[in-house]
């Protein structure tokens, strides 16, 4: 446990009544960009409070590189964060924002210079190196607040919801430069927020968490495909939920029947035996609507369901579907990959067919 | 486009009343003293012909030093007072909402009773018998150590600029009610709540998230209160000097009531010569050096400071070409 690089010991932080984060263990690897993700008032933030020396967990130890730095105060730990409001000294220039660590660490002047101009040019500030923070754009802050985080090259960085306050195509272009400026310096990334889009496209891996717990702790595309709990499969991104109890097995794959719909065919990664209730979780790109049934020769190993359009959102790169089958509401999203102009519409109200192949759906536990 | 409020002669009709107010009230009694100055008096107290013969009688041999004396004890007052009320600031600001207008309400409270009272209550509790008198012979006692300790140049120095007296305390004569030390102590208390307020709204505004920035980057509590919080309070520290010392310079019911003999100001005199001696010319004259005395060298500060701004301008332009030559370099 110790030797590896940044590890979380069964850490736990209460606030009065509330258990904000509650005996939660994790370690994240060197040079690692790792996201804390999860929806507001899930611990995230009180996580990466703790590492930074803000709060002191009630119970459980932190250890960085192998020394324990529960009890060290924000100044004694080389554990810089990146704020949410940037919080760039609005009294000093940007050039002495960036300047600020190192002049309190005593390095020698021209080291200095030469580390601040070099970051400067780094994130292409060089000619606003002698403005106040006041003038500046968000995306500007955002790129000195990052400066001025990794300058003296920290352990770890922290980045707290560092994208919030930006509107969205500067917080797409940033994505991007965070991700560059990441594989640049080789530092370890720790980056927490609420929004999914930004935790799968930049983290090498990604803990959900929930109600102070880990829920899940795995890469982009296994959180996505193969989420652990019904809470990480309805937090991140879109799905379907279909809830019932095991009635037979059959080799790798298992039926499920629940209330108000036809049996389902799902594969059993889980094992789970005759008996056990479950949620099976479908992403809408796995379901596939059309006008025709499926092939027969698909048809006899796949789900079919009869349906009903009831909704429709064109969104050029992809159509949503909504539609009723025997009761249920199921999503499907129909990716436009051939000219759609030549196609037969979909329109409302349209008798449909929406089926899936018995690999697509994943089980999740049914209870949260 | 059309909005009557924006054409200029709106503009001054609307700003007319507060220059009506400052003219009759500041500009014209300002003009009024330094016209009594160029004349000179009669028995009866009242002012007489043009004549420059106030000024030929301001030279008292004991003026120069009340004037010194003046801007030193008020200097003090103002360097305590901000002392006290930047800690104090800040903690109030730290509080929560409901404790935060509780404390603000008791620093406002004293104003309920009126300052005349408040330090004549001062002068029971600087009585001869009373606690704080010990205390004051500790005081003594205690500078009175440090004072031997230090190099001769320097107590010459000290006691050049009055700052500090030569000898040793004799507790029969060292009394605490008619020094200058009751005058400092009691002008720090009647005008700490100027000097808390201004800096407590600049603080107020203050995003502390700032200090835990600092602290993050490697600062200690106090660099991080320094470095970041002082400054960002700036504003607050130049309005807070300057309710402090204003009101110090012209103080006379404090020096009046605690300095007995040993502490006379300006405003004492200002008071005798216009009051006992009826004399409003002399008086007025006293006024304006006064006025001279502190805003001549508060222009001359100003001067510096703005000539060094332009210096500082300059530098951080040739900075900046520096960079940017840099990368000029790095791309060629």
């Amino acid at each position: 446990m110790a030797n590896e690089f940044l590890v979380f010991d069964h850490v736990t932080k209460r606030f009065g009544a509330l258990t904000a984060v509650n005996d939660v263990s994790f370690s994240i690897n060197k040079g690692e960009f790792f996201s804390l993700l999860g929806p507001s008032g899930c611990g995230k933030t009180t996580l990466l409070r703790m590492l930074g020396g803000f709060e002191r967990p009630d119970s459980g130890r932190i250890y960085l590189e192998g020394k324990d730095i529960t009890d060290l105060a924000p100044n004694q730990r080389r554990v810089h964060t990146v704020f949410q409001n940037y919080a760039l000294f609005p009294t000093m220039t940007i050039w002495d924002n960036i300047a600020f660590s190192l002049k309190l660490a005593k390095k020698p002047k021209a080291e200095i210079e030469e580390a601040v101009d070099n970051i400067l040019e780094m994130i292409r500030m060089s000619d606003h190196a002698w403005k106040y923070p006041n003038q500046l754009s968000g995306g500007q802050k955002q790129r000195v607040a990052i400066a001025r985080a990794l300058v003296d090259r920290p352990q770890v960085l922290l980045l707290d919801e560092p994208l919030a306050a930006l509107d969205l195509k500067l917080r797409q272009h940033m994505l991007l430069e965070l991700d560059t400026i990441h594989d640049q310096v080789g530092i370890t990334f720790l980056y927490v927020t609420h929004d999914q889009g930004e935790a799968m496209s930049l983290s090498d891996r990604i803990a959900v968490i929930n109600k102070g717990k880990v829920e899940q702790l795995a890469g982009p595309a296994q959180i996505y495909e193969a989420p652990a709990t019904r809470f990480v499969a309805s937090f991140i991104g879109d799905t379907n939920f279909f809830h019932g109890e095991i009635v037979s097995v059959d080799g790798d794959y298992c039926y499920i029947q629940g209330e108000g719909f036809p049996q389902i065919k799902a594969y059993n990664d889980k094992k789970l035996s005759v008996g056990q209730e479950i949620d099976l979780s479908v992403r809408p790109e796995k379901i596939r609507v059309t006008l025709t049934p499926p092939p027969p020769e698909k048809g006899a190993s796949i789900n079919v369901f009869p349906s009903k359009v009831k909704d429709i959102v064109y969104q050029g790169v992809y159509t949503k579907f909504w539609v009723t089958s025997s009761g249920l509401q199921i999503q499907s999203l129909k990716p436009h990959s051939r000219f759609l102009l030549d196609q037969e519409p979909i329109t409302w109200n349209d008798e449909v067919f929406v089926w899936w192949h018995p690999d697509d759906g994943y089980m999740v536990t049914a209870v949260d | 486009m059309n909005n009557p409020l924006r054409s200029k002669k709106a503009e001054w009709f609307l700003t007319s009343p507060s220059f009506l107010w400052l003219a009759v009230f500041f500009v014209i009694p300002a003009i009024i003293v330094l016209a009594f100055t160029f004349h000179g008096h009669d028995a009866s107290g009242g002012v007489g012909d043009w004549s420059f013969s106030t000024w030929r009688e301001l030279v008292d041999p004991d003026y120069p030093a009340i004037v010194w004396n003046t801007i030193r004890i008020s200097f003090e007052v103002t360097l305590w007072s901000i002392i006290l009320a930047i800690p104090c600031a800040y903690a109030i600001a730290r509080m929560n909402p409901r404790w935060r207008a509780i404390v603000a309400g008791s620093i406002m409270l004293p104003f309920w009773t009126s300052f005349v009272v408040r330090v004549f209550a001062w002068k029971t509790m600087l009585h001869p018998d009373g606690w704080l008198q010990a205390c004051y012979i500790v005081f003594l006692r205690f500078r009175e150590w440090l004072f031997d300790w230090l190099p001769g140049f320097f107590q010459q120095f000290l006691v050049w600029t009055g700052l500090a007296t030569a000898g040793h305390v004799d507790p029969a004569t060292s009394t605490i009610l008619d020094s200058e030390t009751a005058v400092v102590l009691v002008s720090v208390y009647s005008f700490l709540p100027f000097a808390i307020m201004p800096i407590y709204t600049a603080a107020e505004k203050f995003d502390f998230s700032l200090l835990e920035a600092a602290r993050d980057l490697g600062a200690k509590n106090f660099y991080a209160f320094r470095k970041i919080f002082m400054p960002g309070v700036k504003q607050g520290i130049i309005s807070a000097v300057l309710m402090v010392f204003i009101p110090a310079i012209g103080s006379y019911v404090i020096p009046q009531m605690l300095g007995g003999t040993n502490c006379v100001l300006i405003g004492n005199k200002i008071f005798m010569r216009a009051i006992q001696n009826r004399n409003i010319p002399h008086a007025s004259a006293l006024a304006v050096l006064m006025a001279v005395s502190v805003l001549v060298p508060l222009g001359l500060a100003m001067w510096w400071k703005h000539r060094q701004d332009a210096r500082d301008k300059k530098r951080l332009e040739a900075q900046t070409a520096r960079l940017m030559t840099n990368d000029g370099g790095a791309e060629s």
